[in-house]
């Protein structure tokens, strides 16, 4: 039982926020002694093809540190934002204070005494601290006038509260990402919230910055509050947390006291899957010359020391928790970040120039993460996307040859068995899993002798997925060499012939396809078999 | 065949309703004044819009690219300045075309610098060297006057273009042969591809390989240069130069982009467009003129257009919009 | 800042407190920068010709910005929330015309009323761009570039070739400029206890941050439940009533009205408000800077006449000023915010 006790007492009456009214939804009275605060129970969620929660469920107790843990994929960001308000379930039951709410958008979630706290925090950068916290409500004096005095002293007691010496009356901009999360956190208190979700808090911060965090959980805590704590990192979670709830593909799988369970209890919960549901594409390719080397790759603060050889018709995973650098590497490699050591060689060729231009000249293809911003243009079409990384090759007497660029993304498609409506359709009217092949396309039209793929099926179909993986295996089989980055272990182990297990910005493990398990790659990717730290 | 079909249905909504715009002025014109579709009025179209016409251009592909220049008038103006203050001292005339190119070049060159190497929003950035080219071009020339200006040059500026009747100026001739170029750049070339995918998401076109900085900083300058041109085109057409020659035009030109179905954010737009605009502008004007009606109220008309251009577009997504506020239950 | 000092919780938290008194000095200087380049032109000038401080000379100035001043405050409020109003210009002349044709229209009116007058045709102004803009969801520049020509062109429909002369005036109103209390013009007072006023609201006022929590942040604004556009078209209402009154002002200074007054005002209005530090892209900056970048502009052509430099300085040297203020703004927010964004240092 959490050791809650009821907060300083000062039996206040909790007012509503001022100016606000809750429509649907009660804001639970302040409870103690663990009573349940907010249930959700079975939600089910699907974005067109895609079943992003089959059941979702979690309860949460007034006084207690619950934690969220599952793969990336596991649904668990669905879950959040249904409790944010962002998005509606499908089915499924949303009780808080044992009251069956609806919350239809953001604002309901805030009146019902829900806060959210994203790892990215979205302040105002151009209003002070205290101003951020009240915006929309500040306190008043005569004449409807704020007063500036109140605002800040408010601000300064809830930093008080929450143990943080942050000065209200300075300027959002600049604020490290943890002095952004403490502000939220303190806005949450302000609107008086009882259940405080926090989403990978402590992903961007160093571990100073995580010790004040948790001494913040922990006054949370004992005020009574009910926080539902989303992190990857096992350590912190035994270390703060009293109960966990484990997700796996969509759904619930486990809810029960920390106090009875191991980390690899835990991680078992999170992996353990049918085999069946693995791919097996891996070892299509034989491997042959070094296409792509990485020799001791650093770039301060982000990740140091990395080396390592992909070959041609190999596929090298790199494995690894959100925020332990991979993209980071991927982007430097291709030239649209700068890095501060180290060197990167393609066939033989250095790359020196870090440039995008030069890493495409080179034979590199890169598959971003981001879809929508970074690996395609929206509001062009499936064919003008494909074709855009090969106008060059297009074009004859400096014109676009139309025909060639048809001809390009006809082809592509029927070999991708892309599914579009015309080719001049706005590549935004295609599903998520036809958009990325469109995006592979874009890279495949140009030979690369070197594919970097980062989350190459994130958000995509299963049917879709298969066919991409099938794909990966295909092209090693034609010589590319792969590097793929990717947080769903059953891809890593099912496409990769190796696997570089990375953590907090450096290679901690390496795993042939045969070596590796699900296990233990977790295992690495959260330290628990760490050899030496920094 | 469906897929040019869809294209066509797709691409061309605003462009062809500024066609039938264009057919309108026609019509109503024509039937105003039997002077309308003379040659003799092209001509004065010619010679009273072309220099604004040629700055459309480059103010196209700059806008579509996701930025924006409102110092092109003072571009015009510095050329213009520079040009009578190269003559007063005696230059010969092919030396003068060369420095005042130049000098176009040279304002382009630090109107792109400021927008991709330092970063600055170039809407504020481009107010800052529209004063400053402005100002230079009034320190060159003070309050002084340059004119008389050799036939020779300024009948480039009055006259038609020989062999073509009389009723084309060399201002445009030169519009159409580069409206033909910007034409085929903007929409047939790699360039011009990139442009339209940096401006709709600089962010996935340098993720393509595109030197998103390197094509902008050439865009201004590509601006810089065409603007000096006009600059020069329109000293020898008045036979003027003087410091405020071309106040007040970039607007003018920003206008007739947007009236275009340029987007203001970039992405989006056609030279077609831009050519049936400048056409629709000036036939405005010049109809207005023939009725005797007072030219100048055109800027109602062409304010009115201005304002279609955003909303028509928008105006299904608009109503859905306003249908779904209304039909909400309101909420705190 | 490095790994040693963020091992200690304390110097951490110490750290970021000493980067917030880096930060509200950086911020505060803005407007200080303001004071301090007015104070330098000033100074130098007057070395070389003590003329230009002459009282004559001095009231001259504040005459001169009144109506910029006025023009800046309204624009501010637009460009605060990520707007802007390109039709102040032509506001102001069409306020101008028709306000003082109304000493023609009806002779012996009450010169408030002609004011109010002023206030009103603006006001009307305004309350169509807010509604395109806000209603609309349009951008604001394109709304009020055809704003701008409509207004403009209207104007000249109804002024024609004719003009207002200052003789038709009468005496009472084209002395509201020179009259003076102890030396300083009414009219410079009453603007700057308008601006006061202004800078007052923009700062105690909900409704006043909320401008600058929409331009800071325009999704979380909405989230955070700010009428987003109850506040824009509000902004526009009384930027558009602003540059009305302002038009009467200038009918006043000037005296005789055609179609063309105002014209070209906006951009000289916008690079005003942007070299006193009011961000193009909303969020920052004061009411109160704004009206001193449109004194430093009064200033600065003041200073070139009494110095004997060619006028035909004052363009480049403004354009050269503005050009150095947008930089200036651009690297202090660029340090500040890359400074701890880059930063996901994981030393243990």
């Amino acid at each position: 039982m959490s050791a809650a006790g009821d907060v300083a007492g000062d039996g206040q009456d909790r007012e509503t926020p001022a100016g606000d009214v809750a429509p649907s939804g009660t804001a639970p009275e302040r409870r103690s002694g663990g009573e349940v605060v907010l249930e959700l129970r079975h939600a089910v969620k699907s974005f067109g093809a895609v079943r992003a929660l089959v059941d979702g469920s979690v309860e949460l107790r007034a006084g207690e540190v619950h934690a969220l843990i599952g793969e990336n994929g596991a649904g668990k960001s669905t879950l959040v934002k249904i409790l944010a308000g962002v998005y509606q379930p499908d089915s499924g039951t949303l009780l808080v204070g044992g009251q069956p709410v609806t919350l239809h958008g953001p604002a309901a979630a805030k009146a019902a005494g829900i806060a959210v706290i994203y790892q990215e925090p979205t302040l105002f950068p151009d209003l002070t601290v205290a101003e951020n916290m009240f915006i929309g409500r500040q306190p008043l004096r005569a004449g409807r006038r704020i007063d500036r005095r109140e605002m800040r002293e408010e601000a300064a007691k809830i930093f008080k509260r929450l143990g943080v010496p942050l000065d209200p009356a300075r300027i959002a901009r600049g604020l490290s990402i943890a002095d952004q999360q403490v502000v939220e956190i303190g806005k949450a208190l302000s609107l008086d919230a009882r259940v405080i979700v926090m989403d990978e808090p402590t992903a961007a911060l160093s571990a100073a910055e995580v010790d004040r965090l948790f001494d913040v959980v922990r006054t949370l805590r004992a005020d009574g509050a009910a926080v539902l704590f989303i992190s990857h990192r096992l350590e912190e979670v035994f270390a703060i947390c009293q109960r966990a709830t484990v997700m796996r593909d969509g759904k619930h799988v486990l809810t029960d006291d920390l106090a009875g369970l191991t980390a690899a209890d835990l991680v078992r919960a999170m992996v353990g899957r049918e085999l069946a549901a693995r791919p097996s594409e891996a070892g299509a390719g034989t491997p042959g010359e070094a296409v792509l080397t990485v020799d001791r790759l650093t770039s301060e603060g982000v990740f140091t020391d990395i080396s390592f050889t992909v070959r041609s018709g190999e596929v090298v995973a790199l494995a690894g928790l959100v925020g332990s650098g991979r993209s980071e590497i991927a982007r430097a490699i291709f030239g649209i970040d700068r890095y501060d050591a180290g060197a990167v060689t393609v066939r033989g060729q250095d790359l020196r120039r870090a440039s995008p231009t030069a890493a495409m000249a080179a034979g590199i293809g890169f598959v971003p993460e981001d879809r929508r911003q970074q690996g395609l243009v929206m509001d062009m079409s499936v064919q003008q996307n494909v074709a855009l990384a090969s106008l060059g090759r297009l074009a004859k007497g400096g014109l676009i040859r139309s025909s060639a660029e048809r001809a390009l993304a006809s082809d592509w498609a029927v070999r991708l068995k892309i599914k579009y409506g015309r080719l001049t359709d706005p590549v935004a009217m295609l599903s998520g899993g036809n958009q990325q092949k469109v995006v592979l396309a874009k890279w495949l039209g140009r030979g690369p002798a070197v594919l970097i793929v980062d989350e190459p099926t994130r958000g995509i179909d299963v049917g879709t997925k298969a066919e991409v993986h099938h794909l990966l295996a295909e092209l090693a089989r034609g010589g590319v060499g792969i590097l793929m980055i990717s947080s769903e272990l059953p891809e890593v182990l099912g496409v990769s012939d190796r696997i570089l297990v990375m953590r907090e910005g450096r290679v901690v493990a390496e795993f042939s396809h045969a070596q590796a398990s699900e296990e233990a790659i977790m295992s690495a990717a959260m330290g628990q078999h760490e050899q030496a730290a920094s | 065949m469906s897929d040019i079909a869809g294209r066509l249905r797709g691409a061309v909504r605003w462009e062809t309703g500024l066609a039938v715009v264009v057919l309108l002025i026609v019509i109503v014109g024509s039937a105003a004044s039997p002077d309308f579709l003379t040659g003799n009025n092209l001509f004065n179209l010619g010679l009273s819009n072309g220099e604004i016409a040629i700055m459309t251009l480059p103010m196209t592909l700059i806008i579509i690219s996701g930025e924006i220049d409102l110092s092109v008038a003072s571009i015009l103006g510095l050329a213009s300045a520079l040009l009578g203050y190269l003559w007063s001292k005696g230059w010969p005339m092919p030396g003068i075309f060369v420095t005042v190119a130049a000098a176009g070049l040279a304002a382009g060159a630090v109107n792109g610098l400021l927008v991709t190497r330092l970063r600055l929003p170039s809407l504020a950035v481009t107010i800052g060297t529209l004063a400053l080219y402005r100002g230079i071009a009034t320190i060159l020339l003070g309050p002084n006057t340059v004119s008389s200006f050799p036939t020779a040059y300024t009948n480039l500026g009055i006259n038609a273009v020989p062999f073509t009747g009389n009723d084309i100026t060399y201002s445009t001739a030169i519009f159409l042969v580069l409206a033909l170029i910007f034409g085929v750049v903007l929409h047939a070339t790699p360039a011009g591809r990139s442009i339209y995918a940096m401006g709709a998401s600089a962010e996935a076109a340098q993720f393509a390989g595109i030197r998103v900085k390197r094509v902008k900083t050439i865009l201004f300058m590509v601006s810089g240069l065409i603007c000096s041109l006009a600059g020069v085109l329109y000293t020898f057409r008045l036979d003027t130069a003087v410091q405020n020659n071309g106040l007040g035009l970039e607007l003018d030109v920003v206008a007739i982009v947007l009236l275009a179905g340029v987007s203001i954010f970039g992405g989006k737009g056609s030279i077609a467009g831009v050519v049936l605009a400048v056409l629709a502008f000036a036939g405005i004007q010049n109809a207005l003129l023939l009725t005797n009606f007072n030219q100048e109220a055109t800027g109602i008309v062409t304010g009115v257009l201005l304002l279609a251009s955003v909303f028509v577009p928008n105006a299904a997504r608009w109503l859905r919009y306003w249908a779904r506020l209304l039909r909400r239950p309101q909420k705190a | 800042m490095s790994a040693a000092t963020l091992h200690d919780p304390a110097d951490k938290v110490a750290g970021g407190v000493r980067a917030s008194t880096l930060a509200e000095r950086v911020f505060r200087i803005r407007e200080s920068g303001i004071i301090v380049v007015l104070a330098v032109f000033v100074l130098v000038t007057t070395l070389v010709q003590p003329r230009f401080l002459s009282l004559a000379n001095i009231q001259f100035i504040l005459v001169d910005t009144t109506v910029f001043a006025l023009l800046a405050l309204g624009e501010t409020m637009v460009v605060v929330t990520r707007n802007v109003d390109l039709s102040i210009g032509s506001v102001l002349g069409l306020s101008a015309y028709l306000s003082a044709n109304l000493f023609t229209v009806s002779p012996g009116i009450p010169i408030p009323v002609v004011f109010l007058a002023g206030l009103g045709i603006g006001l009307a102004c305004g309350l169509v761009n807010g509604i395109l803009v806000a209603g609309g969801r349009v951008p604001s520049l394109v709304v009020t570039l055809a704003t701008l020509y409509i207004i403009r062109g209207i104007d000249i429909l109804i002024v024609g070739g004719k003009e207002v002369v200052a003789a038709s005036l009468p005496s009472a109103f084209l002395q509201i400029p020179k009259s003076t209390v102890f030396g300083i013009p009414d009219i410079a007072i009453v603007v700057a206890v308008v601006i006061g006023v202004g800078a007052y609201y923009m700062r105690t006022f909900r409704s006043g941050r909320d401008l600058y929590a929409i331009g800071s942040n325009p999704e979380a604004a909405r989230l955070a439940g700010i009428p987003v556009g109850r506040r824009v078209f509000t902004a526009f209402c009384v930027s558009g009533a602003i540059a009305g009154v302002a038009g009467v002002l200038w009918a006043a200074q000037y005296g005789t009205i055609n179609s063309g007054a105002g014209t070209g005002y906006e951009l000289q209005v916008v690079s005003a408000v942007v070299v006193g530090g009011v961000a193009i892209f909303g969020g920052s900056g004061t009411v109160v800077g704004a009206a001193l970048g449109a004194l430093l502009l009064s200033t600065i052509s003041s200073a070139l006449y009494v110095l004997g430099i060619s006028p035909f300085w004052d363009q480049a040297i403004w354009g050269f000023l503005l050009i150095v203020a947008i930089a200036l703004d651009q690297t202090i927010t660029e340090r500040l915010t890359s400074a701890l964004r880059s930063r996901r240092t994981r030393h243990e």
